[in-house]
């Protein structure tokens, strides 16, 4: 049973098990998925998550109803993951630096190499174009495939991770992705482009590769 | 508009975020470049791609844990 997320909270406050069981078994999936982002395993992960739903538990009271309740949990499993992250990896923040390197701003979507140079017949345009990568049906559910997928996310930089799997994994609009991630919507687009460029590469790559070997 | 500028606006044409005049040159362009037709429907295969990423899954025992957790902090004082 599809329950509105003010049901869902009065559910919870009165104590009710069945909306609570509803609520982990339809979350903990994309939330285990956005915990993996920031630890290095499965494991922890679940750790982070269950910590999380205990901590929205314990902030259901103060919960406002204005808000969404998806997103007040999925930030709580963010900062907790993030923290971990953090810990683990001891990570020494320059902040402006790193948002600039987080946003990619002067990072191409393509290699610049690939390009005509001034001089050449049409700059600016192909010189070596992206070769088809033939029918997707063929590759689009295979293991190998998704573990690129996978690989090449974990090697962005922290909320352009957050902002692909946001977006194109876990299918969240723009706003709500904003929202969660307290980035306005040129950041949000920004991060966006520069995550999926460098997605799209890798399979390129790997595709490409594959071909060569046959 | 050059298959380099191309590449940078793929995201705003997908998410239809280009006003209508450089969308009808993204278009334009779209028609007679056959390397960035591949690239565009590259950047489409790659959506699917990641929308199709299989769930991660609560192992039963941490799904037990938080059931019974919840049954604790809903009869707490």
């Amino acid at each position: 049973m599809e329950r509105s997320e003010r049901e869902l909270v009065a559910a919870l406050r009165r104590g009710d098990r069945d909306a609570f069981a509803e609520i982990v078994d339809a979350w903990s999936p994309p939330l285990l998925r956005l915990a993996r982002l920031h630890v290095p395993s499965h494991a922890v992960a679940e750790e982070v998550v269950q910590e999380s739903w205990l901590a929205v538990l314990r902030g259901l009271d103060r919960f406002e109803e204005r808000a969404s309740l998806r997103t007040w949990v999925t930030s709580i499993v963010l900062n907790q993951a993030r923290t971990h992250g953090r810990r683990e990896r001891r990570m020494v923040p320059f902040a402006a630096l790193r948002r600039r390197q987080e946003e990619g701003r002067d990072e191409p979507a393509v290699d610049p190499a690939r390009f005509q140079r001034p001089g050449d017949e049409r700059p600016g345009w192909w010189a070596s174009p992206p070769a088809r990568w033939g029918d997707p049906e063929a590759w689009i559910d295979d293991e190998e495939t998704r573990a690129v997928l996978l690989r090449t996310i974990a090697s962005l930089p922290p909320r352009q991770r957050e902002v692909i799997t946001l977006r194109d994994v876990l299918g969240w609009s723009e706003t709500e992705v904003c929202t969660v991630l307290g980035v306005t919507e040129g950041n949000e687009r920004v991060l966006l482009h520069r995550a999926r460029s460098r997605v799209r590469a890798a399979l390129e790559q790997h595709l490409s590769a594959g071909e060569d070997a046959a | 508009m050059t298959c380099r500028e191309m590449v940078e606006l793929v995201t705003a044409y997908l998410e239809d975020h280009l006003p209508a005049d450089q969308r009808a040159r993204f278009e334009e362009h779209l028609a007679i470049c056959d390397g960035c037709e591949a690239y565009v429907e590259e950047m489409r295969d790659t959506l699917r791609a990641l929308g199709r990423l299989p769930e991660d899954r609560l192992s039963p025992q941490a799904r037990e844990r938080l059931l019974a957790a919840f049954g604790d902090w809903h009869t707490a004082p």
